[in-house]
């Protein structure tokens, strides 16, 4: 019988990943002088599970790797071993290096075994140094050793002993005992293999498998033996057996908690929801329509109904988008390590403050959220903050503050990067604007100097560093976001420090428009773009170089004609009786001229590209209360840069 | 679709080597295409205009929340009149996992053509270019056109497919 082993593969490959996220966090938190043995114990958990699967599936790179890591926090939770913060590092740097092979066996590339090595080497520096009292102690060791001996040697032999047995799914006293497997149904068969092939390591099982009671995992005495792992490997697979029914108990106990947890769906399912409900709703107002035409007794209860429909049907809307929505911890998480990191590097201190982790954000904007992120962050480190003499000079305490803030207003989502440090310098962007040959005047308003270095190539850095100073960033920063529907704004004092303010839709898969229409076409222009509309009066009209131009708020708007990018046949309207909307976005502003403002509607966004093709000016397509496809419209792309930079 | 798979498969059973074909008019001529890439037949509806598209293109339209592009062979090929009414038709395709409507004269009938019915196509006096062509078929009331719609519709001529996009965009 053989079972295909890739199912489960990808199971460990997205449990590793998540292992590897708990690790890191609680090693950034963990203090040195002090470790909470319960959050040891987690990390210690994390590596064991990694280990325990990895050598399941014979990826030797990674057994090698946390076996050794897991006896440094062995030690360290058994009091054998002071934490330092040297040793913290080495951890996580050690996670790092697994990250790295998970995604090479994941994608089937070739692995970095001198990466390996030297990692391996890096923590089994830590263990010599301090090698404890453990030496003294062999005896009781061998036994467990044998379990994970067994994992480092023969990995394939345990994979086809695991697809052998997998129809024998009786005993299971230790299935919980690797952990990796929680809530995939294969796992039972695959960790009993362990028990059939009598090699069965429980005695550390028992101290594995159930941390969550410390009483269990302390008084097992071999405990401290994982020091001597790599010393004798190969040791003989002995009295392991009769305490393997020890820990049945806690195990059942532990296994009952975790049912009321998640599951995990694919997210190609989710959006086939999320589709189908966008339907129903377009049904459901067309049927609404229908329901006022019906007179009568029956036409009430009709509409009664179709009112109760309604209601249920808004319900299953925000059910299902919600189930779309993760909490922005998700990218949040992955910047106290950068920042303790960077901070090290650019020999400054910093506190970095998270708030709002638990706000929910579109899963793929949150994808899309990291990379503006971790740069903006990473400006906020090496630009913002001052460095120590500076800030001591200053006045202000040595630790820098970085604040990270999530928060929901309204419809949208808000996230500000603050940092104490020592503000824009507006002369110097200035300068560097002039000479990068941007437009500019020394008049300008703050909030205008502050945009300035969202331009390519644009960077006020006196000197590149490795961390960032380049110039080639903010300009890439804005696109992102406003890729993703957002906008960023800069508000900065100088010596009190800047905050950048990231302002995102809730989900990218609805958005606010206004309908407007050309001829009988109608099309949505999406509200974020949309500064005001306005009907022209001809003194506002004026002519350069054979285009017309508008006036207004003080500026010159170049205008574009919608009846024209949209190729409509016939003779569009007489300016002066036409409506200008005045859009911007990104440096671009200008006004459309369309016929007619229709009203204000949400929408839900489809893809033409899906059976069709890329359409210049049109970002996607949406489908009306009547059933009819709408266009909408693309205001970056409307409008060539050429035809505006004219009036700019 | 229900009903076309299990008449396939009926029809399957009892002529052995042969294809299917869905056959319909441009002009004057009957043409075919093969059935597994029809996904359903439906009548013309108003469509959206899609800008910079050839005259061919007539818009898309809402199928049940995907937006389907709407092609006209009749424009495309010069065969016949192109009026819309009631009667227009629209045969919905499944082509590489894309959804694509093509408007024709009629449909009229499936046929079942067996390997060795199939002639070589002639290299001319048909409106399809020969490559999109798999070939001729012979029945009672005369010659059946059978058109490889995969390669049509995906073909840089119509151009509504990925492949062609970049071409397009960088001739725009």
């Amino acid at each position: 019988m053989s079972v295909d082993m890739n199912q489960f593969h990808t199971v460990f490959f997205e449990e590793s990943t998540e292992h590897l996220q708990t690790m890191e966090e609680l090693l950034l938190n963990i203090s040195t002088d002090a470790p909470d043995p319960e959050d040891l114990n987690s990390i210690f958990r994390a590596a064991h599970s990694i280990k325990g699967g990895s050598g399941i599936f014979g990826f030797d790179a990674l057994t090698g790797l946390t076996h050794v890591m897991e006896t440094i926090l062995d030690k360290a939770r058994n009091n054998e071993l002071d934490l330092t913060t040297d040793i913290v590092d080495v951890l996580l740097a050690t996670t790092d290096t697994l990250g790295v092979i998970i995604q090479c066996y994941q994608d089937e590339s070739d692995i970095d075994w001198q990466q390996i090595e030297e990692g391996k080497a890096n923590l089994e520096a830590i263990l010599n140094e301090d090698t404890g009292g453990s030496d003294d102690t062999p005896a009781a060791t061998t036994e467990e050793e044998d379990g994970f001996g067994f994992f480092d040697d023969e990995p394939s032999e345990q994979v086809s002993a695991a697809s052998a047995n997998s129809a024998e799914t009786t005993e299971s006293s230790d299935d919980d005992s690797f952990g990796f497997f929680d809530d995939a149904p294969g796992s039972e068969e695959v960790t009993n293999t362990a028990t059939v092939e009598s090699k069965e390591a429980s005695t550390d099982d028992d101290g594995f498998g159930f941390f969550t009671e410390p009483t269990t995992a302390q008084a097992i005495p071999d405990d401290e033996a994982f020091g001597f792992f790599t010393d004798e490997p190969k040791a003989p697979p002995a009295k392991a057996k009769p305490v393997t029914k020890k820990p049945v108990k806690p195990a059942a106990k532990q296994s009952a908690a975790k049912d009321t947890g998640s599951i995990r769906v694919d997210t190609v399912k989710i959006d086939n929801v999320v589709n189908l409900v966008g339907e129903m709703v377009i049904t459901q107002s067309i049927l609404s329509m229908i329901g006022q035409e019906v007179d009568g007794n029956s036409g009430e209860k009709l509409n009664a109904t179709l009112e109760e429909l309604s209601r249920n049907i808004r319900e299953i809307q925000e059910a299902t988008m919600s189930m779309r929505m993760i909490h922005v911890s998700f990218v949040f998480n992955r910047f106290p390590r950068l920042v303790r990191d960077l901070a090290k590097t650019l020999n400054k201190k910093i506190d970095l403050v998270i708030e709002g982790g638990e706000t929910e954000v579109d899963k793929s904007m949150i994808e899309k959220l990291a990379d503006p992120l971790t740069h903006l962050v990473r400006n906020s480190l090496d630009h913002g903050i001052e460095p120590l003499e500076k800030r001591l000079a200053a006045g202000k305490p040595e630790v820098g503050t970085v604040i990270l803030k999530a928060e929901q207003r309204g419809g949208s989502i808000v996230i500000s990067i603050q940092d104490d440090g020592g503000g824009l310098n507006r002369d110097k962007i200035l300068e560097k604007a002039i000479s990068n040959g941007l437009d500019v005047d020394e008049s300008m308003p703050d909030e205008a100097v502050w945009q300035l270095i969202f331009a390519p190539g644009f960077s006020t850095a006196d000197a590149v560093t490795d961390v960032s100073g380049r110039g080639v960033g903010m300009d890439v920063v804005r696109k992102n976001i406003e890729a993703i529907q957002g906008s960023i704004e800069i508000s900065s004092t100088a010596g009190q420090g800047s905050t950048f303010t990231i302002k995102l839709p809730l989900t990218l898969a609805i958005i606010d428009g206004l309908c407007v229409s050309v001829a009988d076409e109608t099309y949505i222009i999406p509200l974020l773009n949309i500064i005001e509309s306005l009907q022209p009066t001809t003194e506002q009209i004026k002519t350069l170089a054979n285009d017309n131009v508008l006036w207004s708020r003080d500026a010159y708007w170049p205008l574009v004609s919608l009846h024209q990018q949209m190729c409509i046949p016939g003779k569009p309207k007489p300016l002066s009786e036409s409506i200008i909307v005045l859009v911007e976005v990104g440096k671009k502003r200008y006004g459309i001229i369309v016929d007619q403002l229709l009203g204000k509607q949400q929408v839900v966004i489809k893809s033409l590209e899906r059976h069709y093709r890329k359409v210049d000016g049109i970002s996607g397509a949406t489908i009306m209360g009547d059933g009819k496809v709408a266009m909408i419209i693309d205001v970056d792309n409307l409008a060539k840069t050429e035809q505006l930079s004219q009036v700019g | 679709m229900e009903s076309v798979s299990s008449q396939e498969k009926l029809l399957a059973a009892s002529v052995g080597e042969s294809k299917e074909y869905l056959t319909f008019m441009l002009g004057e001529e009957q043409y075919g295409l093969a059935i597994i890439q029809v996904k359903e037949i439906r009548g013309y509806e108003p469509v959206t205009k899609i800008a910079n598209a050839p005259d061919f293109i007539k818009g898309v339209i809402n199928l049940r929340g995907d937006i389907v592009p709407i092609v006209d062979l009749r424009v495309k090929f010069k065969v016949s009149e192109a009026t819309y009414n009631e009667f227009t038709i629209v045969i919905m395709l499944n082509v590489q996992d894309r959804i694509v409507g093509i408007v024709v004269d009629s449909v009229s009938d499936v046929i079942n053509v067996t390997e060795e019915e199939v002639h070589p196509p002639p290299e001319f006096g048909v409106a399809f270019d020969s490559r999109y062509l798999d070939g001729l078929a012979s029945v009672d009331d005369g010659l059946v056109i059978l058109v490889n719609i995969e390669r049509l519709i995906t073909s840089e001529e119509i151009g509504i497919f990925d492949s062609m996009n970049q071409q397009n965009e960088g001739s725009v």
